[in-house]
């Protein structure tokens, strides 16, 4: 076996054999790397050419436009870039503080390497619950319990008001605020889970200096790991934002589906992705049509905007520390 | 050495299985010549349909029927590709849809069956059964009537005790062949406005409540909120015992949904000729109002001869042998003379 491979491998390494492979692998990862923009330049282009007939109709008062009516062909997209947004900004506001508790426990030696490891896993097997099963639990069991605690927000807290509105209005069990808290268990084990890796890889020297020069856990953990790790932790952050954007199926279970913009956070609302889930079947005419495909745009916009600004965030981050 | 070993003993594992699978496979594909016919469509009357197809499968191994549920408008898309071999909606083809594929002399639109939509309700201590007059669910689901105690459907209610609870109404968010048969019931009460305000359709700009995934979501929702009202399919709310309202019917009586209440609707109805019909608001005392037909699609002409036939073949099982199937699954048969005349029109399939 050992004397069938070695002159392959000489060959690698010297004489002509050596241009050849090189170009060869060049070309092959060229290909897997322009393939990648080929696939994303030409949905681009379909969404857009199926969206022509909205986009030219609507233009960009679509995207001011809060209507949202099939019957009477009125379609505007506002409301549904704010329940996206919305509903993923609750979910980093639960999940990021949480999951990088998760990752810090996990890393301190608060309790033996074997119990910490299976805690660990079961934080991963998170990530491995298909999204619609979320979903199912989110409606039978985490919603009654929502409920419960958003009409112990709105008799306590309901006073809280912008304008004439309460912020904490009506409970209604899905909404806005169910969809949030779903959406950051789903992100959960990405954001902790990689947060933990980075943590890990921070070199034990770092740590034990610190605490040589007499800090405290908390002071090392602070001061020192987490601004350590704070672009891999961003980078945790904008992977889980991804996911809690562009998730589908648990979000349409939970979030009540109502095109609107309200003061209350425990209102119905509607996200882009959830829309498309439930429009799209039954959608025959082709400025109806037009307007999810807009939509959709729309959602890769966002989405896109989103990523820029974290990538300036985590450059700003990384280069602020050196 | 070893890794030498073990892919060999790999190559021989795989050598012998891909032979047992040549020697396996011949024979099973000379015994069955399968046909197999494809359809796409409707997703309200996919239990019975999928029923169908196992149950003719099993009589006639040879014809193998796949069925998507992939929603009416999917259905009827797809059939005027022509990249299924039948379609299925819950709504009728329009003339433009019809236009598109050539008019009623190329294509048949055949209803097969029908459904009701039932309201469900989760009022404490009321038990199922409260009435709710047309115009009161007009009202409720524009947001005009907010209350249980409302006037409106206490005065319908004597003996019965109404809370005074908020209703929560509930709606599908999902576009579905339920809402286009609920909302086209909605549209056709007179004495509304929901036809200026709202309109019919699969998909509509609800004036109020949540919207639910599915008869499951919808059910789920109406279950875990007191107040809560929402509709759901017939079928679906008898599965799972739901309270269920009686509503009230074009000649003022509360009728609650049942297959008997749903035949007396489709015999209270007149059918053209090309079976066009929405029944919107249906004549007859027994009649429960809120119902559907449901339409398979099928080329007069088709490419391949054998499958037109075969397409023929089964339509007339299913209205004939198949029935059946259809009142234990909830649905409702035909009546006799609207299902001869859709056997009459099958036999044009070719």
């Amino acid at each position: 076996m050992t004397a069938s491979s070695k002159p392959q491998i000489e060959n690698l390494t010297t004489g002509s054999g050596k241009l050849q492979a090189d170009t060869i692998a060049r070309w092959l990862f060229q290909g897997a790397a322009f393939l990648v923009l080929a696939v994303l330049v030409w949905m681009t282009v379909v969404m857009a050419i199926s969206a022509m007939p909205a986009i030219s109709k609507f233009g960009f008062n679509f995207l001011i436009d809060k209507t949202w009516d099939p019957i009477q062909e009125q379609y505007g997209g506002l409301t549904f870039v704010f329940g996206t947004i919305a509903s993923s900004f609750i979910a980093m506001l639960i999940a990021v503080p949480v999951g990088l508790g998760i990752a810090i426990f996990l890393t301190e030696d608060f309790l033996p390497e074997n119990v910490l490891t299976p805690i660990a896993f079961m934080v991963e097997l998170l990530a491995a619950i298909p999204s619609v099963v979320y979903g199912l639990w989110g409606i039978f069991v985490m919603a009654p319990f929502i409920r419960a605690f958003e009409t112990w927000m709105n008799t306590n807290l309901g006073f809280i008001k912008i304008g004439d509105k309460s912020i904490f209005g009506t409970p209604y069990g899905p909404g806005l605020f169910s969809a949030g808290v779903l959406l950051s268990i789903m992100i959960l084990p990405t954001i902790a889970s990689i947060s933990r890796d980075v943590l890990k890889a921070i070199p034990k020297s770092l740590r034990n200096a610190s605490l040589a020069l007499g800090a405290t856990r908390w002071e090392t953990i602070f001061r020192v790991m987490l601004p350590a790790a704070s672009s891999g932790i961003i980078g945790a952050c904008v992977l889980g934002l991804g996911r809690a954007i562009g998730e589908t199926m648990a979000v349409t279970m939970v979030i009540g589906n109502t095109p609107q913009i309200d003061t209350s956070l425990f209102a119905p609302a509607y996200t882009i992705s959830a829309l498309l889930a439930n429009e799209f079947a039954e959608a025959n005419e082709p400025l109806h049509i037009g307007a999810l495909f807009y939509a959709g745009l729309l959602l890769f916009a966002v989405t896109l905007i989103v990523n820029v600004f974290a990538e300036i965030f985590v450059r700003r981050v990384s280069s602020g520390r050196q | 050495m070893q890794t030498k070993n073990w892919t060999r003993r790999a190559f021989g594992t795989f050598a012998v299985l891909a032979a047992l699978a040549a020697c396996a496979s011949p024979p099973m594909v000379q015994t069955v010549q399968a046909l197999t016919l494809s359809g796409a469509g409707a997703t309200f009357p996919q239990p019975l349909y999928e029923k169908w197809f196992y149950e003719y499968n099993k009589k006639f191994p040879d014809i193998k029927i796949n069925y998507q549920g992939i929603g009416s408008g999917g259905g009827i898309n797809q059939i005027t590709k022509k990249t299924v071999d039948f379609g299925a909606s819950d709504a009728a083809m329009n003339d433009e849809q019809l236009n598109a594929v050539g008019g009623t002399s190329k294509i048949l639109m055949l209803p097969m069956t029908a459904g009701a939509v039932a309201i469900t309700y989760n009022i404490p201590g009321v038990k199922s059964g409260v009435k709710i007059t047309a115009l009161t669910l007009t009202k409720i689901y524009l947001g005009e009537i907010t209350k249980w105690n409302d006037k409106a459907i206490t005065s319908v209610n004597r003996g019965v005790t109404l809370p005074d609870l908020a209703i929560a109404v509930v709606r599908r968010s999902d576009s579905s062949g339920t809402s286009f048969i609920f909302t086209n019931h909605l549209a056709a009460i007179k004495s509304s406005n929901w036809k200026e305000k709202v309109g019919a359709g699969a998909s509509v700009s609800w004036p109020t409540g949540i919207g639910a995934k599915g008869n499951q979501g919808v059910s789920a929702q109406v279950q875990q909120t007191p107040g809560a009202i929402g509709y759901v399919e017939y079928a679906y709310a008898a599965e799972n015992n739901l309270p269920v309202a009686a509503i009230e019917n074009r000649e003022g009586k509360f009728v609650l949904p049942s297959v008997a209440s749903v035949v007396a609707a489709l015999d209270g109805t007149k059918y053209p000729d090309n079976f066009r019909v929405f029944i919107e608001d249906p004549d007859g005392k027994e009649s429960y109002p809120i119902i559907g037909l449901t339409w398979l699609l099928v080329y007069r002409d088709n490419a391949d001869d054998k499958k037109g036939a075969e397409i023929g073949k089964f339509v007339k099982w299913a209205l004939t042998e198949g029935q059946q199937y259809v009142a234990p699954l909830k649905y409702t048969p035909l009546p006799d003379p609207l299902a001869k005349r859709v056997l009459k029109a099958a036999e044009a399939i070719k």
